[in-house]
């Protein structure tokens, strides 16, 4: 059993980096959410099946608080703020998404590479999923990099701190509880204040697009 | 002598129901899109038909021309006829290497690019051009999907792969999860199928495979229909090959055969009818948007192969 709950955590880390892959090649904001809606989820599955097969019960507060958080009220936000700002264009990219996608694999052999002797360090079940974790978080680092626009860079971050819960669930299983809750609030709040931003950017510059901040620095 | 009964059985079995499963994908995809549709026999209708016709040939046409059609037919057939379907361990199955599999679509590629610029339109090249743009792309991504199933299996030999993979303890691999999806990918591009190309149009915008076949008629026309046909069972089968390979019977074990049969029915007709879903649901994309779609197969084939690594599972 404990064997089989190994492979479905290891089955649930692989779509995790099939997902950031899917949000770094996604030219829609609209699809983007739903996919960042969608690795919460599997985040949020992945870590009750490690409460369950470790017999952590306080991972099952972490998975029901990813599930409450990141699966329904900030994707719920996002949809209302991209609803009332008007963004459904597709995102412009920096680099073409070919190129995004080679530097994303080489990322990926980078964290694999850099995961492994740590996890060879770590006595958790999950131990092998810790180089996944770190993949999830430098490709979201890439896509708020290679994204122009406030909002995918917003979700990019967002992605990043998933990737970060997983590294932890992952090392170590999970973070002590107040830490846990301390940044599902950090994020809660940072979305609202970045939702305020927003409007503030788009008043300022009549377009979301983060080139034109470049314009405040004084020479 | 049994196994050469069962290789002659399983080689007659897959050129007969070829036409089928074309057929089959189409019925699928006229209900998806509430037609009636022309039944699943149509491909059939359409062979008779042409063989029936007398062969046009144009003034220039070269003998390479001529012959195309037949290698094209016979590559196919091997092709298909190759990969187990019913059962392991027959007589040609030291023959069945993974490589070997894709150097043959290769050669088949070659000949019918060759033959399409023969005549010396510009649709024929037209057509070349753009089959050996989305080949050169797929290639690579159907080598490292084989490669992939090799690795579980220590082998590219694709029996192996079969039997290591239907005959052992049931175990998650989330890397041949990324190889099946990379090789849907592949499958579509290769097969001409809807975001790549449409089979159903000749329209001179859009079309890759039928921009080619342009100037064949009669009974060459058949049988690139035929080996079109051959072309996407052995794709299917294949795919069921290395992803879905229960139910696949032992040589000389006659009494696991109906059951084979059965599965391998059942297998085809979920593949067809996923197919013309898949079709229904996506919209053809720009010629250039290709080398993106198939760039993200060779990716997800490369990210399977690296978290088989990382998980060693």
């Amino acid at each position: 059993m404990a064997d089989f709950s190994g492979q479905l955590i290891n089955l649930f880390a692989a779509l995790l980096l099939l997902v950031s892959f899917a949000m770094l090649s996604q030219r829609r904001v609209l699809s983007l959410i739903n996919l960042f809606a969608l690795q919460g989820l599997l985040l949020s599955a992945s870590t009750a099946i490690v409460a369950y097969s470790s017999h952590q019960h306080h991972l099952y507060y972490s998975a029901a608080l990813t599930l409450v958080l990141k699966v329904i009220i900030l994707p719920w936000i996002l949809h209302r703020l991209i609803r009332k700002l008007n963004v459904k264009w597709d995102v412009e990219t920096l680099f073409n998404i070919p190129t995004t996608m080679l530097v994303g694999i080489a990322l990926v052999v980078f964290a694999f590479n850099l995961a492994a002797p740590i996890s060879e360090m770590a006595g958790t079940i999950t131990k092998s999923t810790l180089g996944i974790a770190m993949a999830s978080v430098l490709l979201s680092f890439l896509m708020m990099i290679t994204r122009s626009k406030a909002v995918p860079q917003v979700i990019g971050f967002l992605a990043m701190e998933n990737g970060l819960f997983f590294a932890a669930t992952s090392a170590t299983y999970g973070m002590p509880m107040v830490v846990e809750l301390g940044i599902a609030l950090d994020v809660l709040i940072g979305m609202v204040i970045l939702g305020i931003f927003f409007f503030q950017i788009r008043e300022t510059f009549d377009s979301l697009d983060l080139k034109h901040m470049e314009k405040l620095k004084e020479d | 002598m049994n196994g050469i009964l069962l290789q002659l059985f399983q080689d007659t079995l897959v050129v007969l129901i070829a036409p089928l499963l074309l057929g089959w994908v189409n019925q699928c995809r006229a209900w998806l899109q509430n037609r009636s549709g022309a039944g699943v026999l149509q491909p059939y209708r359409n062979l008779i038909k042409l063989f029936h016709k007398d062969a046009i040939l144009a003034n220039n046409a070269s003998p390479l021309f001529r012959s195309t059609p037949y290698i094209l037919f016979a590559s196919m057939w091997l092709a298909a006829a190759l990969v187990p379907v019913i059962a392991t361990d027959l007589p040609l199955s030291p023959a069945v290497d993974v490589i070997a599999l894709v150097g043959i679509f290769a050669l088949a590629r070659v000949f019918i690019s060759l033959a399409a610029m023969d005549i010396g339109t510009s649709f024929g090249t037209l057509g070349a051009r753009r089959e050996m743009l989305v080949g050169f792309l797929a290639e690579p991504a159907l080598l490292m999907v084989f490669f992939t199933a090799a690795t579980i299996s220590q082998s590219t030999s694709l029996v192996t792969i079969v039997e290591t993979l239907a005959h052992k303890q049931f175990v998650i691999y989330p890397s041949l999860a990324f190889a099946a999806v990379a090789f849907v990918m592949v499958l579509l591009a290769e097969n001409a199928r809807i975001p790549v190309d449409n089979p159903s149009t000749h329209l001179e915008l859009t079309m890759i495979h039928e921009a080619m076949i342009l100037e064949y008629s009669a009974r060459h026309l058949a049988l690139i229909e035929w080996a079109s046909a051959l072309k996407l069972l052995a794709y299917t089968t294949i795919g069921i090959a290395l992803f879905l390979p229960w139910g696949i019977a032992e040589a000389g074990n006659w009494k696991a055969m109906p059951l084979a049969l059965a599965a391998l029915f059942l297998k085809l007709m979920a593949a067809g009818a996923g197919l013309a879903l898949l079709e229904t649901v996506s919209a053809k994309m720009r010629i250039f948007r290709v080398p993106e779609f198939m760039g993200t197969a060779f990716l997800l084939a490369v990210l399977g192969m690296l978290i088989h690594f990382l998980l060693g599972s």
